[in-house]
């Protein structure tokens, strides 16, 4: 779907929720505290949310929110990201994306 | 009702009454009200209004009714001495008076007696239907079992006590291999058996979570030292590592690095998951608070709490899987035998908590 690849492919880490879901709220926080700024996209306020969701998961991501892309690609729902993140992987992909000073 | 003398009063549980002349229909009306199942007969209970406790002597022989124990004295009564008379009826009237109190007393024990065995045979047919499973600690529930009907629970509970047995064996097996020689290939293999192990346990808590996420969560299946410990329904993963590292004395620098590396990635990840949890449990409150409080209405935020709670399924998964995840890169950085050590002591550290909650269940129970 466009809309999702024009949106996943912005630069740094973009993540879409949905503002209900706090799964969505704690990998947000995640990055908060890797010194990340992730764009957010809340797809429950917009029209197609319906469609996005479904691109999502045609993407190959586990649950469609959150869904995580770095530097456009995607890196997966909440599962993925804490495996990279205790496996040591996360950090080196977000490294270009990190504030120094904080 | 069920007697067809109007002067019959049925025994109630509670002795309220003196039944004056029941020693005949005593038994016919106490076997009718177990047959009628009956513990609590409506009791139309008709005195007739010159009944009194001990008193009525001429009263109770002319009502004529069935098995007064004046009837031996009729005879008596007849002949000569009207003291003698006097002494002999006061006599019986007080055997009859104590008799009755034993026979009440009696009454009252069957009666209670008959209380409780429904109330064990309902406890039984209930576990017999769950697959029954007396609970882990001493200190779970008295009655030995999960009081929820919820079979996916029930069963949970029983594969749990399964699970804890199996543990304890692998624990003793885990501590004679490693104080004694043993090959790489048995070590590897205990290893690899008891990280799966705790993997099948995530398994059965994700099944359990579906039945009831408010189980899992809350640990009710643990003993009261682990609940005591308990973040989203297990033990904290940065515990886990806590527990373990001080027992690797000799760490290779690349080890070193790696551990450090997980413990803060794994704290960090921990973190975001409580804040998640946080706040969801700050939209279920808004949720259930939501609209009047107080007007008695509350379908609504009733059905739209239960959409949320969903979530908690969510989030019991996801802290699973960071317990899996930490065991798993441990496994990763350490070496075999390493790995063995920091499971045995990983298992020891749990069976200190069980013990710790049995003796603090059993502390009153010491003679004094």
């Amino acid at each position: 779907m466009d809309k999702v690849m024009r949106m996943s492919s912005e630069k740094g880490v973009v993540i879409f929720t949905k503002s209900s879901c706090c799964l969505c709220y704690a990998v947000q926080i995640l990055f908060r505290d890797l010194r990340v700024q992730p764009t957010i996209h809340e797809i429950d306020n917009d029209p197609d949310c319906r469609e996005i969701e479904k691109a999502l998961l045609r993407l190959g991501c586990s649950t469609a929110v959150p869904a995580v892309f770095v530097g456009g690609k995607l890196v997966g729902s909440t599962n993925e990201v804490m495996s990279l993140h205790l496996s040591g992987s996360l950090v080196p992909l977000i490294k270009p994306y990190q504030s120094i000073l904080y | 009702m069920n007697s067809t003398s109007t002067h019959f009063v049925p025994p109630r549980r509670v002795g309220i009454y003196e039944p004056l002349h029941q020693m005949g229909m005593w038994g016919d009306s106490f076997k009718s009200n177990i047959t009628n199942g009956n513990m609590n007969t409506p009791s139309h209970i008709i005195i007739p209004n010159n009944q009194k406790l001990d008193n009525n002597l001429s009263e109770d022989t002319s009502h004529g009714t069935a098995g007064t124990p004046h009837m031996f004295d009729q005879e008596a009564s007849t002949s000569r001495n009207p003291d003698k008379i006097q002494r002999r009826l006061a006599q019986n009237r007080e055997a009859a008076r104590k008799s009755r109190l034993r026979k009440k007393a009696y009454v009252q024990q069957l009666e209670t007696s008959r209380l409780k065995l429904i109330q064990l045979e309902q406890e039984l047919d209930r576990a017999r239907q769950q697959g029954f499973y007396v609970g882990n600690g001493i200190d779970t529930n008295p009655l030995g079992f999960s009081e929820t009907m919820n079979p996916g629970i029930a069963a949970f509970e029983m594969e749990y006590g399964h699970w804890v047995e199996e543990q304890n064996r692998q624990i003793c097996e885990l501590r004679t291999v490693l104080h004694g020689h043993v090959n790489d290939i048995e070590l590897r293999m205990l290893v690899e058996n008891a990280m799966k192990h705790y993997f099948e346990l995530f398994k059965m808590k994700s099944t359990a979570a579906k039945a009831d996420v408010f189980f899992v969560m809350s640990g009710m299946w643990k003993t009261s030292a682990e609940r005591f410990f308990i973040w989203i329904g297990g033990f904290r993963p940065s515990d886990l590592l806590k527990v373990l590292l001080p027992h690797f004395d000799v760490l290779t620098d690349q080890q070193i690095l790696d551990v450090c590396s997980l413990r803060q990635s794994c704290q960090q990840a921990e973190d975001a998951l409580t804040q998640g949890m946080e706040k969801l449990q700050h939209t279920l409150a808004d949720c259930v608070a939501a609209g009047q409080l107080g007007e008695g209405s509350y379908i609504p935020q009733v059905n739209s709490a239960m959409e949320r709670l969903e979530a908690l399924v969510s989030f019991v998964n996801q802290a699973d899987h960071l317990r899996h995840e930490t065991l798993q890169q441990m496994y990763r950085i350490l070496t075999m035998r390493q790995a063995a050590r920091g499971l045995l002591a990983l298992g020891e550290y749990f069976q200190r908590l069980r013990a710790l909650s049995s003796s603090w269940a059993t502390r009153h129970r010491e003679p004094t």
